[in-house]
């Protein structure tokens, strides 16, 4: 073996490297918070008792859920200009990793809304709650609480996915690293140090996540 | 614009081709070696348990394009003259071991403690143990899961083509830029992964449910 790597190079790009991670959290926190309006919203459809709000949600979830993001993201990067509507990539991609998301989250919240049974509720009304209490205290909390952990751990693989969003040249870490890459041919010491941020970010986000639980939902259940 | 025939069909065909080898290289690969990794993810000697568990960590803190890119330059490296296939094969076995390894962890975690101890008070010795009482109970217990993860894995290959392997995503790009019909070839190209990918998870999910009756 003859090579001798050379990090140096990469490391002078640290500020690149540093804009490209916050361009990664940004594209992360955005699609999130689209995949949990369009979770909420899937819900309220998927449970509706009319069957044209039912089905859409149905075909919908089933499409995201079993074709590659990547085939998803050039769909909606050549559809949407084709709609006359014309986005930077960034935007685009944060289109796609909310419908993407979404689509996850819609399966996660049912269930979730499907946990809290009917008996609590009745409970919490004899017990002369208030309406938006029991909603609150008894239908929102255990139900957040049941989703969490699986909601949570979704939105760490959309962080992960978002570095599929450099096909479409959308402002993130894998696009820096690419430009890194193509300027000074250091490519494997340019992977091995943007696979490292990733895991950084992804074991943060996962600390912040099991922090915010702690906070929240530590109260016993029975 | 250009028309989809004969030859652009065919073209996406060969690319379904690679695509299809290369999650059942993945798959079987990464089954292999997943298998190694559960069983050393729940050894009694602390060392294995900890190495494992960071291998699993990385792989699944990481996203896996960046696993693709950094195997696909790191084998070459090494020295050793691989075409781009084996690379991504390599990469592809490498993360499902990951994955599958931690699935079964779990499964293997699942299996009632009462059957070891039966196994161990017949006088089995680990192998045995392991491979007549405990796997096959696990293997049970992980097939919803495990053919969740097939799924996964098969979208995962499209990632094969940032790198640029020619599989089912790839050959789609560029019949889209000779074509330039990108929501038909796109849409065609979907739906091709949607008819693979669907009946398995709907198989998985019916499984689960089955399995969720027979344990009430």
């Amino acid at each position: 073996m003859t090579y001798t790597f050379d990090f140096g190079a990469v490391l002078d790009r640290a500020p690149e490297l540093l804009w490209g991670s916050l361009g990664t959290l940004g594209l992360a926190l955005a699609g999130m918070l689209l995949a949990l309006v369009i979770g909420i919203l899937g819900v309220v459809a998927r449970t509706s008792k009319s069957e044209i709000t039912r089905t859409p949600v149905i075909v919908f979830v089933e499409v995201v859920r079993n074709t590659p993001f990547l085939v998803q993201i050039f769909f909606i990067y050549f559809a949407l200009p084709l709609m006359g509507i014309r986005l930077n990539p960034t935007v685009t991609a944060i289109i796609a990793l909310g419908i993407n998301g979404g689509a996850y989250a819609i399966e996660i919240i049912r269930g979730g809304v499907e946990s809290v049974s009917r008996g609590q509720i009745e409970a919490g009304f004899a017990l002369g709650l208030h309406k938006a209490d029991v909603f609150r205290l008894i239908v929102l909390k255990p139900a957040l609480r049941a989703i969490y952990p699986s909601l949570t751990s979704q939105f760490i693989m959309l962080t992960l996915t978002t570095s599929v969003c450099t096909s479409i040249a959308a402002y993130e870490l894998t696009s820096a690293a690419q430009r890194i890459e193509s300027d000074t041919f250091r490519s494997f010491e340019v992977y091995f140090t943007v696979t490292a941020i990733y895991l950084v970010i992804s074991t943060l986000m996962m600390g912040l996540f099991a922090l915010i639980s702690r906070q929240y939902f530590n109260y016993p259940t029975r | 614009m250009g028309p989809i025939g004969e030859n652009e069909f065919f073209f996406l065909m060969q690319g379904l081709k690679w695509t299809v080898l290369l999650a059942i290289v993945g798959f079987i690969g990464g089954g292999i070696f997943g298998i190694l990794i559960a069983l050393l993810r729940t050894s009694k000697k602390k060392v294995a348990r900890t190495v494992t568990a960071g291998y699993i960590g990385v792989f699944q803190g990481t996203p896996l394009l960046m696993q693709l890119f950094v195997v696909y330059y790191g084998v070459a490296l090494l020295g050793i003259e691989v075409n781009a296939w084996i690379a991504v094969a390599i990469a592809f076995t490498l993360h499902a071991s990951a994955f599958l390894g931690e699935i079964w962890r779990g499964s293997i975690e699942a299996v009632p403690k009462g059957q070891t101890e039966a196994a161990n008070a017949l006088g089995l010795h680990y192998v045995s143990r392991m491979k007549d009482v405990i796997l096959p109970q696990a293997l049970k217990i992980s097939m919803p899961a495990t053919i969740g993860f097939l799924v996964q894995l098969i979208k995962g290959t499209s990632l094969a083509a940032i790198v640029g392997f020619i599989e089912l995503t790839r050959a789609g790009q560029i019949i889209s830029n000779q074509t330039y019909r990108p929501l038909l070839v796109f849409g065609i190209v979907g739906a091709i992964y949607f008819s693979i990918c669907w009946p398995l998870a709907h198989a998985g999910s019916g499984l689960e449910k089955r399995m969720a009756k027979a344990a009430r």
